[in-house]
């Protein structure tokens, strides 16, 4: 056992060790995201002496751009499972090669969303409290207890599955299936859990009509669907150009596909929701006039709305089409479907719950640059996970890291 | 990776290593600048209130305690000595709140009388009670104005003053991951300052908009200190944490009527013993027109709306 573990270690820190090769586009790519991560840190650092009044968030817009961030990036991290649907449950062998590089994705994914609730917490130093046995958890009633839970296990499913699968091929050896069949198919079930307990956070709320809708779930999976495969479309062409490591266009059309249905669903589910508020023109329209269409002279949203609106559509058109086939248009496409999903699921969706206030105020929220560059700070933060995650794993896949492969220079 | 790099010759081994020593090393210095300005936190919990335990766990010793820790830091933040008391809940009663709609007249002594009470911060002023001057003919909301000015009462409006509702089934008591907020056996939803995480998912939940933040270090200077102070009610707040409406704790479970009931010129406000059936309140409940605001969220307020006709 303690040999094995050893073995481990020593495998992990070979790992490791890749990280600090590259060329100059590498070294550049990073230095960049740790500046911004830094930026980040430094405006976080600020947040925390003065505290969340550097934020555009009020007694009335008591949730902002962190919970925003939060919603979609528990969809990317959730996508991770329409890659291994198909190479799992219907052994279909055309994403095999990439599922292992969603699944990093996930793990670094989860991990900023855990950072975008820490920094909207006001007293960061009491997390402790939210610990199952030393803490006093509020479970099963609070569903943000619910969230912690499930957002933690995900982690740890994801990272056990690439950590053990990794190893496997390192070690040449053939992985066996009790270690991670049993994990891969709780952790399909745990990607649809993720994004429905968080979708339940707001629907729960029988004071917000805006998020007290029974369609919200399945929206988010739709839109996670498409954002999150979406979002590895283009991740696999960098990591094809700049790495030794193949991934067929047979694999990134497959994903097309799915990010073609998932798109179709989410713009239906949408319209389902706009013709409930709009038609029925009950006194609960308020939030989404207020977002579409501007309420007592506040106009706050309009344009984010509209252009998220716009995006959505161009890209729905697109992957419909037989040009998206080829992989401009594809990543054309997939830039604006992502680009759209987040102010439609971020500040679309958080937002105009809280306007107009339950007594009828109408108090818009504007983030304020503190507040963006902390989100800057944690998008670099992930993206840098994620480098490095690929940077660690990469040479395994390829098999230029092996137990008796010498040590790069 | 390049050919080049992957060179075993001594000379690349070393400017790789020099390079990598100089990268880590202006990695370190500029993240010490990026946390430079954590040099002012002025409010860095103790280690002994970092590892406190939850209201509910603390024994008799560690409360009396916490309420002299508590009395100590006033002191030395305001030079005001205060008296930090804990009351228990009062058996055999649930407080319960009637506002008389008809005669409210929107001059808002209340919600100045409850901001001298409990200490709220004065800059940004917190308040807990919101007056929602009304349009006649209208019960939306959404009509309603919060910062109306001028003399009252308007003659085309009529007032609604709104706070915590003291909820039988509070959304905020349910909503909170942490259990720092709850329903005490006399009614009331308390929350404990030094449990709290400020998460904020209670006012999300609060149906009423009750619940206010401290979104920075409350200010208050020393003559504005009430001196009289509940641990569950109104000792000076910590920043990043929730409060609210709380019946005025301190005074109620002493037998006097909260700051707000006492003010109003009116005669509007009724608070008093649910389970009292001679209560003033349990009068009204059984005598008026009452009912509560936002029936259908199904939240059972023990705060009521009456008229008299």
């Amino acid at each position: 056992m303690t040999t094995a573990l050893k073995d481990y270690f020593i495998f992990v820190g070979r790992c490791a060790r890749e990280t600090i090769h590259g060329d100059w586009r590498y070294f550049l790519w990073m230095t960049a995201l740790t500046a911004v991560a830094l930026l980040g840190l430094n405006a976080y650092a600020k947040q925390l002496v003065i505290g969340l009044s550097v934020t555009g968030m009020s007694d009335q817009v008591s949730w902002g751009l962190y919970i925003a961030n939060f919603t979609f990036l528990v969809g990317m991290a959730a996508a991770a499972v329409m890659l291994v649907v198909p190479v799992y449950i219907y052994k279909d062998e055309t994403l095999h090669d990439v599922v292992i590089l969603g699944e990093l994705l996930a793990v670094a994914v989860i991990i900023m969303c855990l950072l975008f609730v820490t920094v909207d917490l006001g007293r960061p130093d009491r997390f402790w409290h939210m610990i199952p046995g030393i803490g006093k958890f509020n479970w099963p009633m609070s569903m943000l207890s619910w969230d912690v839970i499930v957002l933690n296990i995900y982690l740890a499913l994801n990272a056990h599955i690439c950590g053990y699968l990794v190893y496997m091929v390192y070690c040449k050896r053939k992985p066996a299936p009790l270690w991670y069949i049993p994990f891969v198919f709780t952790a399909i079930v745990w990607a649809f859990s993720i994004h429905t307990v968080t979708a339940f956070l707001y629907v729960g709320l029988g004071g917000r009509p805006y998020w007290n809708s029974a369609i919200i779930a399945p929206r988010f999976l739709a839109s996670a669907f498409t954002a999150g495969p979406g979002f590895l479309i283009l991740t696999l062409q960098v990591i094809r150009s700049v790495s030794k490591y193949r991934i067929d266009d047979k694999a990134i059309l497959m994903l097309r596909s799915i990010v073609q249905v998932s798109m179709i669903i989410n713009v239906f589910l949408l319209f389902c929701e706009l013709f409930k508020e709009f038609y029925t023109d009950s006194a609960h329209v308020a939030s989404a006039k207020y977002l579409y269409f501007g309420l007592h002279g506040h106009y706050g949203l309009v344009p984010w709305i509209w252009t998220a609106m716009v995006l959505d559509l161009v890209a729905l058109v697109l992957l419909m089409l037989p040009q998206s086939k080829s992989l401009k248009y594809l990543n054309l496409a997939c830039v604006l479907a992502i680009i759209g999903i987040w102010i439609e699921k971020g500040m679309g969706l958080i937002i105009p719950a809280f306007v107009p206030s339950p007594l009828g105020e109408i108090v818009e929220y504007f983030p304020t640059l503190n507040e963006w560059l902390i989100c800057a700070g944690i998008w670099a933060f992930g993206m840098l996970l994620y480098t490095l995650f690929l940077k660690m794993t990469l040479p395994v896949l390829t098999g230029d890291l092996t137990p008796t492969s010498s040590p790069p220079a | 990776m390049s050919e080049e790099q992957k060179s075993d010759s001594p000379g690349g081994d070393i400017s790789r290593r020099a390079f990598l020593a100089a990268a880590a090393t202006a990695a370190v210095a500029a993240t010490a600048a990026a946390l430079a300005p954590l040099k002012d936190i002025a409010d860095l919990p103790s280690l002994e209130e970092f590892l406190r335990k939850h209201y509910k766990e603390l024994t008799p010793a560690d409360k009396k305690a916490i309420l002299a820790r508590i009395a100590e830091q006033v002191k030395s933040k305001y030079g005001v000595t205060p008296n930090v008391t804990d009351l228990p809940p009062l058996d055999g009663v649930e407080f319960g709140y009637a506002l008389n709609i008809g005669r409210c007249v929107g001059c808002r002594k209340c919600v100045f009388a409850c901001v001298d009470e409990n200490n709220q911060s004065r800059n940004p002023e917190i308040q807990y009670i919101r007056v929602l001057e009304m349009k006649k003919g209208s019960i939306d909301v959404e009509s309603a104005n919060t910062t109306y000015e001028g003399e009252v009462p308007k003659k085309d409006s009529y007032y609604m003053p709104v706070q915590c509702h003291q909820c039988r089934k509070a959304p905020c008591v349910k909503a909170c991951p942490v259990e720092a907020t709850w329903v005490e056996p006399d009614g009331v939803v308390v929350i404990d300052y030094n449990w709290c995480i400020g998460c904020r998912y209670c006012m999300a939940a609060c149906p009423y908009g009750a619940r206010r933040f401290n979104f920075e270090e409350a200010q208050l200077t020393a003559e504005d200190v009430n001196p009289e102070m509940g641990y569950l009610s109104n000792r000076p707040r910590p920043k990043g944490v929730v409060e609210k409406c709380h019946f005025c704790l301190h005074r109620t479970r002493a037998g006097k009527y909260p700051a707000c009931v006492e003010v109003c010129p009116t005669g509007s406000r009724k608070f008093g013993n649910l389970l009292d059936p001679k209560s003033e309140i349990s009068t009204i409940l059984q005598t008026k027109r009452v009912y509560v605001l936002k029936e259908e969220v199904g939240t059972l307020p023990r705060f009521y709306y009456y008229f008299d006709i």
